[in-house]
């Protein structure tokens, strides 16, 4: 059996990265909530912050391993499944990839050391220092790599020649006009992502009746963060809307089935399309798609029939950014509700109903990140290089694709399950009570000592 | 001197790091699984889990760097070498994948598996050997471009003769280098019993380690006449390279300064692995890439070499700490912390 290369090479790519975000995001996000707990829990001296900070970073040690090899597998696929693409971008984007690599090499040697050195130090915050390399590298590796997906969507400094470039800035190519507004969506979602998923697990343990005081701190710290990234990623959302309406006007009207030009734009939300391609079962705003586009409620915003028709994106990708919208605005607004309820001393912010909302802000975080991150590639389509390269050029023509997909499926597959079972079976063998009461008896028998 | 030679020497400084570090974790991985089979897992697994444990990511981003290099510096290798290695390079990704979790799985994971530890030590072997194809088709004759289409030769390659001195002699390298370092690293921490065992096994891989190397040196000679005459005017380089492995060997054998004779053998193979990297020159993918035509524009190859330099400054520091802290820290190393 053999199927097209380039459709195979798409899902293949698909599915690495798929996986891989999950484990990337996590490895951007986590460094950060550690050092946080550990710096709290050093200034307050309050051991809870402390073994917050010890069972996430061992946990972390987990994921970031299988971030680790799922890395080293889209860097390397990059040029077995994109040959043609890597040849022609090789030449400008090898800059940010290697940049990467070091931010990364940076990040691992820090990260081994800040595990295997809990107790080496006689000043604790020795220690903590050590988690603020592990934060900048994680979070310069995210930089770097997102300049990349950001050329590919607005390719600059480079100009041509008859045979490929003529010359080439890779600064200029690595500061092209996306960068900025993705790194800032790339990192603060990462951040909101990671407090979600932290959040679900305290709100988790707390609605399995364990009701101590170092699962309402940690419920506390979390949905505190996740309210606060929330808002951010909004803010940069917004600033990622005005981008594309100027920079890449068919991704937006794609994605909002907006397809004539026109002022005063409405925002649709969910519906569907019926035979005449007309949007139909929407919830419709009125004048906020201009507003989101260009701050101005009155504003023009392009439609997509000013693109001829072979290089229009898919127009399901509608779902992917409402449902990426609707999911941020979910956390901001149960993070809220939360820090209200727990302000107002009469009501119980560990009540059972919210408790399960904040449960599903982890899961549905993470599902944001990865409709995003559809939206983000299928809303480049055809090109794989904007305006230069499509997806079909670059793929490879070897035709063992389909067999190397099944192949990596069942990687893939076993290393979530193995992950799942090991992060189980990890603090399942250890539950937190009898950690903290080997580590800082002190603190079961009331500090009198 | 050009920005390719200087492109070309930065990434082989990069692969041979990777050589020595990664062979030290692969062969370590091979012997840990051999030990437990012949029941001595006792005397050196915790010896290997405390040293492999803190740095294995390290080591595998030396071969990230190697190849996110070369596609940089030399963006045509990532045409041909990625049309033709989609399938042993995705099998090299599975095996590295699988060794990567066993850190995190078995070591953080609580109780020791069978299959992951037979794994551990398989991969280990395994993945040398793959990896080590891609220098055997650099010699060319395997990769074939026609009508625009890029293959690979497989009947040729199983069929080399070259090839699988090229593998045999990757497998034996990586077991002598990871246990010459296992012996300093035994020494170190005064472990007499793990010492005894490990200094063993690294007397018995010297032998083949030398055979292989001049089978491999005959067999290049029928496969790539080109090469192997260049290597013949850098005979020298390869003198040292033997020069070194026998004061190794001796220093071994006498039983004392373990740490001198670990850095003869990365003396060893630095010479050898330089000596065969620049009579390789001015091929990459011989005949189909050289260093003058695959490079890269100037400016994207200069701005690579500041940011290798730059990157150097920040790393060799962070490096020589995390040395200090898990590999000459006495009471580390001896398993007191």
């Amino acid at each position: 059996m053999e199927m097209d290369p380039v459709l195979m090479s798409r899902l293949l790519t698909a599915l690495t990265l798929g996986f891989h975000i999950i484990f990337a995001t996590l490895g951007v996000g986590v460094p950060l909530m550690i050092s946080i707990a550990e710096f709290i829990g050093i200034k307050k001296k309050d051991p809870h912050y402390l073994m917050l900070a010890r069972r996430w970073a061992r946990g972390f040690v987990i994921t970031v391993a299988i971030g680790v090899v799922t890395g080293t597998a889209i860097g390397l696929q990059l040029s077995l499944l994109w040959p043609n693409f890597m040849q022609i971008a090789g030449n400008v984007i090898s800059l940010p990839l290697f940049m990467e690599v070091f931010a990364f090499f940076f990040e691992a040697i820090f990260l081994g050391i800040y595990l295997y050195t809990w107790d080496r130090f006689k000043k604790p915050y020795t220690h903590w220092f050590l988690s603020l390399p592990v934060i900048i590298g994680g979070g310069l590796s995210a930089v770097f790599i997102t300049t990349v997906n950001a050329f590919m969507n607005t390719p600059e400094g480079f100009t041509t020649g008859a045979n490929g470039f003529a010359t080439i800035n890779p600064i200029d190519a690595m500061l092209n006009p996306a960068t900025p507004t993705k790194v800032f969506h790339v990192l603060s979602s990462a951040y909101v992502t990671v407090a979600a998923i932290l959040a679900t697990i305290a709100a988790f343990s707390l609605l399995k009746k364990k009701t101590s005081e170092y699962h309402k701190k940690a419920l506390k710290l979390t949905v505190t963060l996740t309210f606060i990234f929330a808002l951010l990623t909004a803010l940069a959302g917004d600033f990622s809307a005005k981008f594309l309406a100027e920079h890449q006007p068919e991704k937006l009207a794609a994605a909002e089935w907006h397809f004539e030009t026109e002022e005063g734009a409405d925002l649709i939300l969910f519906g569907w399309l019926n035979d005449d391609n007309v949007p139909a079962g929407v919830i419709r705003l009125p004048g906020l798609l201009s507003f989101l586009a260009h701050g101005d409620f009155t504003s023009e915003v392009t439609g997509l029939e000013e693109f001829p028709e072979e290089e229009r994106p898919p127009l399901w990708i509608h779902y992917m950014f409402d449902l990426m919208v609707a999911i941020g605005m979910f956390l901001a607004a149960v993070s809220l509700l939360y820090i209200i309820i727990s302000k107002v001393k009469k009501w119980n912010e560990h009540n059972k109903w919210l408790l399960r909302l904040l449960v599903l802000m982890g899961p549905l975080a993470m599902l944001a990140i990865e409709f995003g991150w559809i939206f983000a590639e299928e809303g480049r389509q055809p090109w794989i290089l904007r305006g230069y390269m499509t997806v079909e050029e670059a793929a490879t023509s070897s035709p063992h694709v389909g067999l190397m997909f099944i192949l990596f499926l069942g990687l893939y597959t076993v290393l979530g399950v193995l992950c799942v079972v090991i992060l189980r079976r990890m603090f399942r063998n250890s539950p937190v009570e009898e950690e903290l009461e080997k580590k800082y008896p002190a603190i079961e028998k009331g500090d009198n000592k | 001197m050009s920005y390719e030679i200087i492109g070309i020497t930065v990434l082989w400084i990069f692969l041979y790091g990777y050589l020595i570090v990664a062979s030290v974790d692969f062969g370590a991985g091979f012997f840990a699984y051999y030990a437990k089979v012949t029941k001595k897992d006792h005397i050196i697994n915790q010896l290997i889990s405390r040293y492999l444990s803190p740095v294995w990511e390290v080591t595998n981003v030396f071969f990230v760097f190697f190849f996110v290099g070369i596609v940089g510096f030399f963006p045509d290798s990532a045409y041909y070498y990625g049309t033709a290695l989609l399938v042993p390079g995705s099998i090299a990704i599975i095996l590295l994948a699988i060794r990567g979790s066993f850190y995190a799985f078995e070591n953080y994971g609580s109780k020791q598996s069978n299959v992951y530890m037979f794994l551990y030590g398989a991969t280990g072997l395994l993945i040398p050997a793959s990896l080590s194809t891609a220098l055997t088709l650099s010699e060319g004759g395997f990769i074939m471009e026609k009508d625009g289409v890029v293959s690979l030769k497989y009947l040729e390659l199983f069929t080399s003769p070259y090839s699988w001195s090229v593998v045999f002699l990757a497998i034996v390298s990586v077991l002598f280098i990871s246990a010459t370092f296992l012996t300093f690293y035994a020494a170190r921490a005064n472990d007499t019993e793990a010492l005894k065992l490990v200094r063993k096994y690294a007397l018995f891989w010297a032998t083949p380690t030398i055979i292989a190397s001049l089978t491999t040196f005959i067999a290049l000679g029928e496969h790539n006449r080109r090469h192997y005459s260049n290597m013949m005017d850098l005979w020298w380089v390869f003198g040292l390279s033997v020069g070194f492995f026998m004061i190794a060997l001796a220093l071994i054998y006498i039983g004392r300064y373990y740490g001198l004779a670990f850095i003869s053998v990365m003396l060893q193979f630095f010479f050898a692995f330089f000596g065969y990297g620049a009579s390789h020159l001015p091929y990459i993918l011989d005949p189909y890439i050289t260093i003058y035509e695959g490079a890269t524009h100037e400016s994207t190859g200069i701005a690579l070499i500041v940011v290798f330099i730059a990157g150097l400054f920040l790393l060799i520091p962070s490096l020589i700490f995390l040395m200090k802290l898990f590999l000459f820290d006495a009471d580390y190393v001896k398993g007191k912390k």
